[in-house]
């Protein structure tokens, strides 16, 4: 939560004694408030004052860091509630679970199938994060075993061990690899709390309802120990839900600390045997305040859709999602197939590329740098003219690499047509209907 | 000490409105809290579920439906086993057909199929939606809205180009409900809803299809439309806008790459059945958390997990 100028003044020393650099304590308060100056730059600030200011200037949550090497993920730090209202800047993480009270072939199982989510969309690796590790008192399988085969998956574990001494033997064995550990609550947070800080790691804290959590994290806050998540699961779904959206809103809009901290949602509890249904619940975690969303298994039916609507919600509203330039042959396009081109918003190439994908005809879609804007807006701001599109042709070879010379162009910018033939000589400029959803017929007919 | 959360109750609510009559009428709307956020105050209505069959009947339907509307062909056919099927709360049928840059059927098949539909329905609550061509639409949707007279149907959708035609055939002289569609902008929603209104539309006879989004295709403007659309509507008491919200997600989410690429083509990437599940599933649940009061799916498990989603959150 900003905190206003007026109350960095009031608690000024109000000399206006120009010491900071600005006229008055008024103006330097304001800068203060907008970040522009540092607190310290006024001598007479008092101790207290300044105690005061740093706790209210501090973020509404935690950021926690998780994993190591290319496998690290940051957690919370969110200051808003909706990403319209600035942005949010932690990814949902996605976990697949295995427990010890799961046979060996099923755990062998469910660990083989977690690598084979691997692709990339936009420019961004998808893969399933991190592996939820739970323990089971009556488990058949040796936790500490089933924590090393985890281990070596290769992605950030988390450990969902509320026995202390199992916990301490699991971080035995992967405290290196930074994993959460899962399994303070009421009763065990002062052992676990010892444990987790001696091995380095982020605690996640439990409770059978928001009361016990908050005393828990106060608790565990009171031990010095900010390096914490919650995990919001609760007994039920609806329960799940008010959970993870009261401690989020808390934290951000109602100012409280104690709440500040990324959630876990299991959803391998709460659905377990639908699958569908995990789908769904990990879809309302991934707009609702979800920082790890654990499921019973993440295959690519439950990823293509859930990474595309994470990428889609944690953009920046400011910075349009952009494709990478170059040229993107569709239904099988080589050298000989006609081209056609637009601007590289992702929106705009994926409504583009599904059509020409519907149609059926081989086309090389070649996209050009427009500075991530839609076609229009594009080329009001001049970043898709014929001089952009002929400096393209040149820098990525396209008369090189392809020997058709036709070119289809989007309908919105027909106006180009002419400038584009006498920057291409040699090619063919042809005008695309002015909607997307026009191109199938369009293609066709011209191909008939 | 126990923590107390603040409640995030409103003044203000979203307009209920009820579609069909009878003992299956589905009433959307009437909500004064963000959604699902039953631990502020009770959620008055739970969103609704409706299932999608088009003119075309099974003909262009994905090949793992066929088992679900064994011995199915014509639209009425396949309504007649969808009515049964768990968690559907209204049937909506879809003039695809009627795109003149399509099949380009004609009104009077249009109207003779919505009419098998209309019965073969009985009394479960319908939306009628268009064929996605305006023009074609201001002819199709007022012939709709007569043919379905007293059926107190959802007329999807009354856009900017035809307001005046559909608004009025559906609003004024059907009494239907009109359903107004715009573009994924909160001032292009609340325009239209203003002009359908001094069109003399009464408001508490409108929902509004805020545009809608594949998972992973531009979603990011369907959930900042649908917030910041009940934000205004909730916390800003903005009259115009607490229309409740009716999302198309059958057609989007099935017309995906992830949902359609046969497993030939992307061997990796498994049953594609399971796949247009769960891109339909997603994208509905996202759309349910954003603020939609009722969304339109295909696959019989799809509609049977969404309704479940929603008796677990309500």
């Amino acid at each position: 939560m900003a905190l206003k100028g007026l109350d960095i003044f009031k608690l000024s020393p109000k000399k206006n004694c120009k010491e900071c650099g600005s006229p008055t304590c008024m103006a330097f308060s304001m800068k203060v408030a907008q970040g522009a100056a540092d607190i310290n730059a006024c001598p007479y600030f008092s101790e207290d004052a300044k105690a005061q200011l740093s706790e209210a200037t501090a973020p509404p949550m935690k950021t926690v860091k998780v994993g190591v090497g290319e496998n690290e993920y940051t957690l919370g730090g969110e200051t808003v509630l909706e990403r319209h209202e600035k942005t949010f800047v932690s990814k949902t993480r996605y976990a697949a679970a295995v427990c010890n009270c799961m046979d060996e072939a099923t755990i062998d199982a469910k660990l083989a199938k977690i690598p084979q989510v691997d692709y990339e969309r936009i420019g961004e690796r998808m893969i399933v994060e991190m592996v939820y590790v739970n323990y089971a008192a009556d488990g058949a399988t040796d936790y500490v075993e089933l924590v090393k085969k985890a281990a070596a998956v290769g992605r950030t574990l988390i450990l969902g061990c509320d026995d202390v001494e199992v916990a301490k033997a699991a971080l035995a064995v992967c405290k290196d690899a930074k994993p959460v550990l899962n399994g303070a609550n009421a009763a065990n947070y002062a052992e676990m709390n010892a444990v987790a800080t001696e091995a380095g790691v982020v605690l996640g804290v439990t409770g059978s309802n928001l009361s016990e959590i908050y005393d828990t994290v106060k608790a565990l806050e009171g031990l010095g120990n900010k390096n914490l998540v919650i995990d919001t699961t609760g007994a039920t779904i609806k329960e799940t839900f008010a959970n993870t959206v009261q401690v989020r809103k808390a934290a951000i809009k109602d100012n409280d600390r104690t709440f500040g901290y990324p959630s876990i949602v299991n959803l391998a509890k709460l659905a377990k045997d639908d699958q569908h249904l995990q789908a769904a619940l990990a879809s309302i975690f991934t707009i609702k305040y979800g920082s790890i969303v654990v499921m019973s298994e993440l295959t690519y039916s439950e990823a293509l859709p859930l990474y595309g609507l994470r990428q889609n919600i944690f953009t920046d509203p400011q910075k349009p999602m952009r494709v990478e330039p170059g040229i993107y042959p569709i239904n099988g396009a080589d050298e000989n197939s006609i081209c056609l081109t637009t601007v590289d918003f992702a929106l705009t190439y994926f409504l583009v590329s599904g059509e020409l994908e519907r149609s059926g005809v081989p086309v090389n879609l070649i996209i050009s740098d427009a500075g991530g804007l839609s076609v229009l807006t594009a080329w009001a701001a001049g970043k898709l003219s014929s001089s952009t599109i002929e400096k393209f042709w040149k820098e990525a070879d396209i008369e090189g690499k392809i020997k058709n010379r036709k070119l289809i162009i989007p309908g919105k910018v027909a106006v180009l047509k002419g400038e584009i033939e006498a920057k291409l000589p040699g090619w063919e400029i042809i005008i695309a209907p002015a909607e997307a959803v026009q191109l199938v017929k369009f293609l066709k007919d011209m191909n008939a | 000490m126990p923590f107390t959360a603040k409640s995030g109750k409103f003044n203000a609510s979203i307009k209920p409105v009820t579609i069909g009559s009878g003992d299956k009428a589905a009433t959307i709307g009437g909500e004064n809290v963000l959604p699902f956020y039953s631990f502020d105050a009770e959620i008055a209505n739970a969103p609704k579920v409706g299932i999608e069959v088009t003119d075309f009947g099974m003909e262009h339907e994905p090949e793992c439906l066929k088992k679900y509307y064994d011995g199915c062909t014509t639209a009425a056919d396949m309504v007649k086993k969808a009515v049964a099927f768990e968690g559907v709360d209204f049937i909506s049928f879809r003039m695809e057909g009627g795109d003149p840059n399509g099949a380009n059927k004609s009104t009077e098949d249009l109207m003779a199929t919505l009419g098998e539909v209309i019965e073969a329905a009985g009394d479960m609550p319908l939306v009628i939606c268009g064929s996605k061509n305006a023009e074609r639409d201001a002819e199709l949707l007022q012939k709709a809205a007569e043919l379905a007279q007293g059926k107190n149907a959802i007329i999807l959708a009354a856009r900017e180009e035809n307001y005046k035609t559909v608004g009025a055939a559906a609003g004024l002289a059907y009494n239907q409900i009109v359903g107004a569609e715009s573009s994924v902008d909160i001032n292009l929603a609340k325009q239209l809803n203003v002009l359908l209104t001094q069109l003399g539309v009464n408001a508490s006879n409108v929902v509004m299809n805020v545009g809608s989004a594949a998972a992973g295709y531009g979603y990011e403007y369907v959930a900042s439309t649908m917030q910041r659309i009940k934000a205004a509507a909730l916390s800003q008491n903005d009259a115009q806008l607490q229309m409740p919200i009716i999302t198309p997600v059958a057609s989007e989410a099935w017309a995906t790459k992830e949902a359609s690429a046969s497993e030939e083509d992307v061997p990796g990437w498994g049953d594609v059945e399971s796949r247009g599940i769960d891109m339909e599933v997603e994208t509905a649940a996202a759309d349910l958390a954003c603020g939609s009061n009722a969304v339109i799916l295909k696959h019989p498990v799809s509609v049977a997990t969404v309704s479940k989603l929603i008796k677990e959150l309500v």
